[in-house]
């Protein structure tokens, strides 16, 4: 790893020092005089902070620029050996959030939904909420209060939001948005090798000989990653890309396997029957290290490919080829991202491309080996501490008996104080419906646009008697909720997240949050306080946090007790386990071919292929997929307001085929059992004829969610997102598309419902807080 | 060819328009992009490439040649500069003049943008913004050297014919192994390149 030499202490914005900058970075002050021209009037007294981008799971290191004010103005690119200066377009864009105009600067509150939302301090804000709190757990009991995560937060914070559920709430239900996220890749890691991480780092991909990419998007959704497959390319490696979609990585792919939607887990079964006719099976890596082969090569004689080929729509001489370029290559590497696990059978297709790398030798080897691409910053460590539903801290499961106990002795609380297994996020809004839960804290996630069938969604929060919200920004989901606490962004804290690499990183703090802004950690410390758990909660910092994770982690597979903040400056990075503070850390897993079961054993699972779960008719013949654009993050909530990002793509479209007959730029009508809406067609050779794809960032009346299915993967408990039953219609009027928001800056923003009680001070920024936006 | 450069390789752009966001970030002309993305087959594929200004050598800029108030500097080591705004008339000739449709005007103010290879940073030994970012390498700054090493057996190409003019350039595109024509920026179909006639 690079050692950054200007790692701050995450509160001290570091002075900038030409004879430190690393190549690339503005180190130019006083390095030989400046040129004669007005480009550098600017640039005495900058600052660079050394941080992380906020936004997916690569986790690229960046500089945010600081002014003479301690106002983060800029950024400039960072050469960390993650993505070695390179950034895309969200993160070169993501510091204009900090000290955006729509930034929340104090609580929001009303008592009920018939009420707008106003301003109130802090006290009344936290008053009103405890109080709520406590009279609908003494009316309903504990479970009837949930709390719901997100991935977005630092390891810190999530580790808090499990500890503030369970032991200041006292309810089993907590999970958190990482559940829409990889869970099917963690529950299929799991099974398989009883660890919930990749296999490799990303410098493996530059060692390959043959990179399967599987529902990954790598040029939209991780643009930076592209440069380590492009790296395997020019040494040449064969690049494999399974999308429906013409994506741009796979538009240069030597194999590009355009299968329908939802039937992954048929085509590599197919793949593996195909290795194994050729005879291309490692059986001494396989009597070695796994069990269950016998019965996976059983199962999957049942997918010959003109078989698959019948089930997938892809040629079988596609399956063929891809089974002798994975098999034949000396090292390969699968990656899969969401494409194949945003499905009811998302662990079963994730544990399908661990069978082929397993039954291939492909794993534990520079150059050979798995990984998922988490999606959020925090993908990776949001699920590592205890946020999920069923899981402790360390990745203890709360089932356990042993591991209830190692966590409440650390939290100093009996054993039969701590709740039981709750459910997932999903469930919980079917909950919030049925009125099983009455109340919910939702902290930086945004369900009104990330959830699937909206319509239940916004029924459950509906239904709900108490609901707040913690963000930075007032999104349609903090737009519906009783109190709304304003809570600081990632560059006004500091903490560590753990990227899809499981590569521990530290963010640094840039400057101090506006007046009226509080850290979640202490909104969450100081409810705890109110409630009377105030002595568990005892935490000034993110440091502080930190040392009683590493504590609660120490023992367990997801080992941090090594990790410490002085480590992480130093070395850029650290990947788990690491179980002492000498100890490298575990950038790569299995390498002496033992896995984290007990038998050391690769566990291989018999997958069957299953349909998708809304059936296809007359009336609904296509195939509805959603994803992701380039320009926006997630629900939209944060790059939906960044000028540029918003002119780059500034509304969703439905990208169809040619052979439906619209024109580019047409309404057309998007139309499933949940609903329909209008879009701008994308009319693109680029994608199946059967298929229809939705970017899913947008809010109704635009909302790829409003269409797709609260169906669950029964084991991950993650929505199928990606395939749902659909057909598209002629619009009548182009009217019924809605105008792009285009304001630089900011975009409109749906009512929200937010008066003002004091007229704004007058050297507040134009525009502060939403009622103030035209 | 001038040393370190920017080279263009439309086979690995992704359309991420990380250069367009980057390019923003550029002192020199902060908030506005002077870097645009073109799709060559819209409707077919997703292929795109990104254009920066080329920076004729030879003949010198047609942009600069063509200004009738001498506004636009060419430096010693080939960096075609952006309008001086104390000279610049804002007459759109050096938009009409350039091949690849790099130069804009802001008409307002009545003075022509375009990229300068973020002279603030190359003349420090630094990459421009656009290829510091650039998530894939599509754009590159350095030596043709230091790409062939990066990237074995890459061929580029720095002359262009049009017509009957030819231009050769300071900034050169990676010429895909595989195919032998592609439109240029601008819209004027490529004709020559390196000497070959590349209809052929």
């Amino acid at each position: 790893m690079t050692a950054d030499p200007r790692a701050a202490d995450g509160r001290t914005a570091v002075p900038l020092d030409p004879s430190l900058a690393p190549p690339g970075t503005r180190g130019f002050r006083d390095a030989g005089g400046i040129p004669a021209d007005r480009w550098h009037a600017d640039q005495n007294g900058e600052t660079l902070v050394p941080t992380h981008c906020c936004f997916c799971g690569v986790q690229c290191g960046m500089y945010l620029r600081v002014d003479h004010g301690g106002k983060v103005f800029g950024v400039e690119p960072r050469n960390h050996d993650i993505n070695r200066m390179r950034l895309c377009p969200k993160g070169i864009n993501a510091y204009q959030q900090v000290n955006h105009p729509d930034r929340l600067t104090a609580p929001l509150m009303r008592r009920s939904r018939d009420e707008d939302l106003r301003e109130v301090s802090w006290d009344e804000a936290l008053d009103f909420t405890v109080s709520e709190i406590k009279r609908i757990q003494q009316a309903h009991g504990r479970d009837a209060f949930g709390v719901l995560g997100g991935a977005s937060l630092f390891s810190e914070k999530t580790y808090l939001v499990g500890k503030f559920a369970r032991v200041a709430l006292r309810t089993r239900h907590v999970d958190y948005n990482g559940r829409l996220c990889m869970v099917s890749a963690a529950g299929a890691n799991k099974l398989a090798f009883n660890i919930d991480r990749a296999g490799n780092p990303f410098a493996d991909i530059l060692l390959t000989d043959c990179l399967l990419l599987a529902g990954a998007n790598v040029g939209e959704c991780f643009p930076v990653l592209t440069q380590y497959v492009w790296g395997a390319r020019d040494r040449g490696a064969t690049l494999i890309v399974v999308d429906p979609r013409e994506t741009a990585v796979a538009r240069t792919a030597d194999i590009h396997v355009a299968l329908k939607s939802g039937t992954d887990s048929a085509f590599f079964n197919s793949v593996l029957n195909v290795v194994i006719e050729e005879g291309l099976t490692d059986e001494a890596y396989l009597a070695a290290h796994a069990t269950g082969w016998e019965e996976v090569k059983a199962e999957v004689a049942q997918y010959p490919p003109s078989r698959a080929a019948e089930i997938c729509g892809v040629p079988a001489e596609q399956i063929v080829q891809v089974a002798r370029a994975f098999a034949r290559a000396p090292k390969a590497m699968a990656f899969h991202a969401r494409g194949i696990e945003h499905h009811t059978q998302g662990v079963e297709n994730c544990l399908s491309v661990i069978n082929l790398c397993t039954a291939t030798g492909h794993i534990g080897k520079p150059g050979a080996g798995y990984g998922t691409l988490t999606g959020q910053g925090n993908g990776q460590g949001g699920r590592e501490h205890g946020q999920k539903a069923d899981l402790l801290p360390g990745g203890r499961s709360i089932l356990n008996e042993e591991h209830r106990r190692q966590i409440c002795e650390i939290w100093g609380i009996e054993e039969s104080e701590l709740p039981a297994a709750g459910t997932s996020m999903m469930e919980m809004v079917w909950q919030m419906q049925r009125r099983e839960i009455r109340g919910l804290i939702g902290i930086c996630n945004n369900p009104f646009v990330s959830l699937p069938n909206y319509a239940v969604v916004k029924e459950g929060y509906d239904t709900t008697e108490f609901h707040a919200q913690f963000d930075f920004f007032l999104s349609e989901t903090a737009a519906n909720a009783h109190v709304v606490f304003p809570v600081t962004i990632w560059a006004e804290d500091e903490g560590v997240m753990a990227n899809a690499e499981a590569r521990v990183v530290k963010h640094n703090k840039a400057q101090e949050p506006p007046a009226g802004v509080r850290t979640d950690t202490w909104v969450m410390c100081e409810i705890a306080r109110r409630l009377g758990a105030g002595d568990k909660f005892a935490f000034g910092s993110s440091r502080e946090v930190f040392d009683e994770l590493r504590r609660a982690s120490a023992g367990t597979i997801i080992d941090y007790s090594g990790i410490t903040y002085e480590r992480l400056e130093e070395t850029g990075g650290i990947s788990w386990p690491c179980p002492s503070t000498d100890h490298p850390g575990t950038p790569r897993l299995f390498e002496d071919g033992t896995t984290y079961h007990a038998d050391g054993k690769i566990h291989m699972q018999v997958v069957e292929w299953h349909p998708p779960a809304d059936p296809y008719d007359d009336a609904h013949p296509l195939t509805l997929t959603t994803g992701r654009t380039v320009a926006h993050f997630l629900s939209g909530n944060q790059t939906r307001r960044l000028g540029a990002l918003v002119e780059q793509t500034p509304r969703p479209w439905a990208e169809i085929h040619p052979a439906h007959g619209f024109r580019n730029g047409e309404p057309v009508r998007v139309v499933t059992r949940r609903g329909s809406e209008v879009f701008p067609a994308l009319v693109t050779e680029a994608i199946r004829p059967d298929t229809v794809f939705i970017p899913y960032h947008w809010p109704v009346p635009t909302a790829a969610n409003a269409l797709t299915i609260d169906a669950l993967d029964p084991r991950s408990k993650i929505p199928e997102y990606k395939v749902c039953a659909c057909r598209i219609e002629h619009a009548a009027e182009i009217d019924e598309v809605p105008a792009p928001p285009v304001a630089p800056g900011h975009v409109a923003y749906p009512e929200t419902q937010v008066s003002r009680t004091d007229p704004l001070p007058p050297t507040a920024p134009q525009g502060r807080g939403t009622s103030e936006r035209s | 060819m001038m040393g370190r450069t920017i080279f263009i390789d439309p086979g690995r752009c992704i359309g991420c328009q990380a250069c367009v966001s980057a390019c923003r970030e550029c002192d020199s002309h902060r908030g506005k992009s002077m870097i645009h993305l073109d799709y060559t087959d819209e409707g077919s594929s997703v292929a795109s490439l990104p254009t920066v200004c080329m920076h004729c050598e030879d003949p010198v800029a047609p942009c600069a040649e063509v200004c009738p108030a001498d506004a636009i500097l060419v430096t010693a080591d080939g960096v075609v500069q952006q309008a001086d705004t104390s000279r610049c008339i804002g007459c759109a000739n050096c938009v009409n003049a350039c091949p690849f449709g790099v130069p804009k005007i802001d008409l307002q103010a009545k003075l022509q943008m375009k990229c300068n290879l973020c002279y603030d940073r190359t003349a420090y030994g630094l990459a421009p913004m656009c290829a510091t970012v650039c998530p894939t390498g599509a754009l590159y700054y350095g030596t043709l050297e230091e790409l062939q090493a990066e990237r074995p057996g890459v061929q580029v190409a720095d002359t262009f014919v049009f017509g009957e003019s030819e231009v050769r350039t300071g900034v050169a595109m990676v010429v895909p192994a595989e195919r032998v024509r592609w439109p240029v920026p601008g819209g004027l179909p490529v004709v020559e390149v390196n000497g070959k006639d590349v209809r052929r």
